[in-house]
């Protein structure tokens, strides 16, 4: 049964990592709205499009496992370098990753834009650099908005993987407490119930920025 | 003026639009542009700001050639307004911004003045009750008044109005044809492109026929409605009245 000391003892230092969880879903979001944009904007074009779209099937095509064990075990043999850090390994993993995902989103918001919207703004003398910006972005977001903010609770989530490399979020605190007091329902319960009200309040959020964004 | 030489415009290899159009747009005129569907007239009018790339020959805005790399066409499609058949506002931006965003970003005009601006062009267009409204919550007549207000703020030489009215039931129609006839003669120089026989007959200096991407005709209202020059233009409009 559930031994409610070992929470009571527990819960604290498990919590804890949420931080690195918190941190690295920060970032790594950013970094992957901010590829995820640029690639929805130039997988269309035929030079560099061929990249984009190289990157996007890569990343889509591995387990996030898999990338964050190759960024950080291969690619340092592969190019001769050292290791980095592990928390900058996981930012770019992760953040690389949603972008490719982030990216297909994006392309669909932005062709979900009636042409009209564009036309309006360029029949104005508004340059291509602001329709983009004020226009074009705006509203491919607006438009997609249910779909990023599923992808950034499964970013959230899948940053579980990251005590693969060394980082103490839950997953690997977890370790620490099981090999102490060798019951895992506990800590388990607690890591649950942690990413449950995280996420909870992420869709909340959500769901506030698209009433927010519905213009009534 | 606007002045269009041996234009054509092709869509894919086998399908051409505009025939060799010639023509030239005086100042301060009000044309209305009619003829079938399918006749290139949305195309040729598209073609005045580059919203299409003409194929081959030339449109000049006062002796500068609008269709040529070298020409700033941000600054040229500034000096021509244009009003769409599906209105266009921009859906994220309220009634009030809509006017005011080009005043700011283009114009670089500043915020108050930019809202004085658009506060009294909505008055002149009898949209002084909705500025906090989204587009959404428009109707078409309302969203069309806005969408000329748009285009007036940035005070054009010319206002380009591509089937204005097509979208709306009657009842709009009409206010939005009350807009756009109090703005003739204001020195505005208007080209519209319109299935309305009456408004074109009221209010337009010149009537424009086109028909199979060639303009066939151009006579004064009287002229055409009464006698048109050519048998086609004659075909169109008794199969109009």
């Amino acid at each position: 049964m559930i031994n409610m000391e070992n929470i009571i003892e527990w819960w604290a230092f498990i919590v804890a990592g949420l931080e690195i969880t918190i941190k690295l879903s920060l970032v790594s979001a950013c970094l992957g709205v901010v590829l995820g944009l640029v690639s929805a904007f130039l997988s269309k074009k035929k030079f560099i499009g061929v990249f984009i779209r190289g990157y996007i099937d890569l990343f889509r095509g591995t387990p996030v496992y898999f990338q964050l064990y190759f960024c950080h075990y291969a690619v340092p043999i592969l190019f001769g370098i050292q290791s980095l850090n592990p928390a900058v390994t996981a930012v770019l993993v992760f953040g690389l990753n949603s972008g490719a995902y982030l990216s297909e989103i994006m392309r669909a918001g932005l062709e979900g834009i009636d042409k009209g919207q564009e036309e309006a703004a360029k029949a104005l003398g508004v340059s291509q650099k602001d329709i983009t910006k004020d226009i074009l972005i705006p509203q491919a977001i607006r438009n997609v908005l249910p779909a990023l903010v599923n992808e950034f609770i499964t970013l959230t989530k899948e940053t579980s993987v990251v005590s693969a490399i060394g980082l103490n979020d839950m997953m690997k605190r977890y370790t620490f407490v099981v090999a102490d007091t060798y019951s895992p329902l506990e800590p388990l319960l607690i890591i649950g119930v942690a990413y449950y009200v995280l996420n909870k309040i992420l869709s909340f959020g959500g769901k506030q920025l698209e009433r927010k964004l519905s213009y009534d | 003026m606007i002045k269009v030489e041996n234009l054509y415009k092709d869509f894919g290899p086998t399908i051409k639009v505009l025939k060799d159009c010639n023509f030239t747009f005086e100042d301060g005129k009000t044309y209305a542009i009619v003829g079938s569907s399918g006749g290139g007239k949305s195309t040729l009018i598209r073609c005045l700001n580059c919203l299409e790339q003409p194929t081959s020959g030339s449109v000049y805005l006062d002796d500068i050639k609008v269709n040529e790399p070298k020409t700033d066409l941000n600054k040229i499609r500034e000096k021509m307004g244009m009003v769409f058949q599906n209105f266009n506002l921009f859906s994220h931006m309220n009634v009030k911004k809509n006017i005011m965003y080009a005043l700011v970003k283009v114009k670089k005009m500043n915020k108050e003045e930019a809202e004085k601006k658009a506060l009294a062009l909505l008055e002149q267009v009898g949209m002084s009750h909705r500025v906090d409204s989204y587009p959404h919550k428009l109707s078409g007549g309302e969203k069309q008044r806005v969408a000329i207000a748009r285009a007036l703020a940035m005070d054009p030489e010319v206002l380009l109005c591509d089937e204005p009215t097509s979208a709306l039931d009657p009842e709009m129609t009409t206010e939005v044809l009350k807009v756009l006839k109090n703005l003739s003669h204001t020195g505005l120089t208007m080209i519209v492109v319109t299935h309305e026989m009456n408004f074109a007959r009221e209010v337009a200096d010149y009537i424009l026929y086109m028909d199979g991407g060639e303009i066939i005709e151009c006579s004064t209202p009287q002229e055409f409605f009464a006698e048109a020059k050519t048998q086609r233009a004659r075909q169109f409009v008794s199969n109009m009245l």
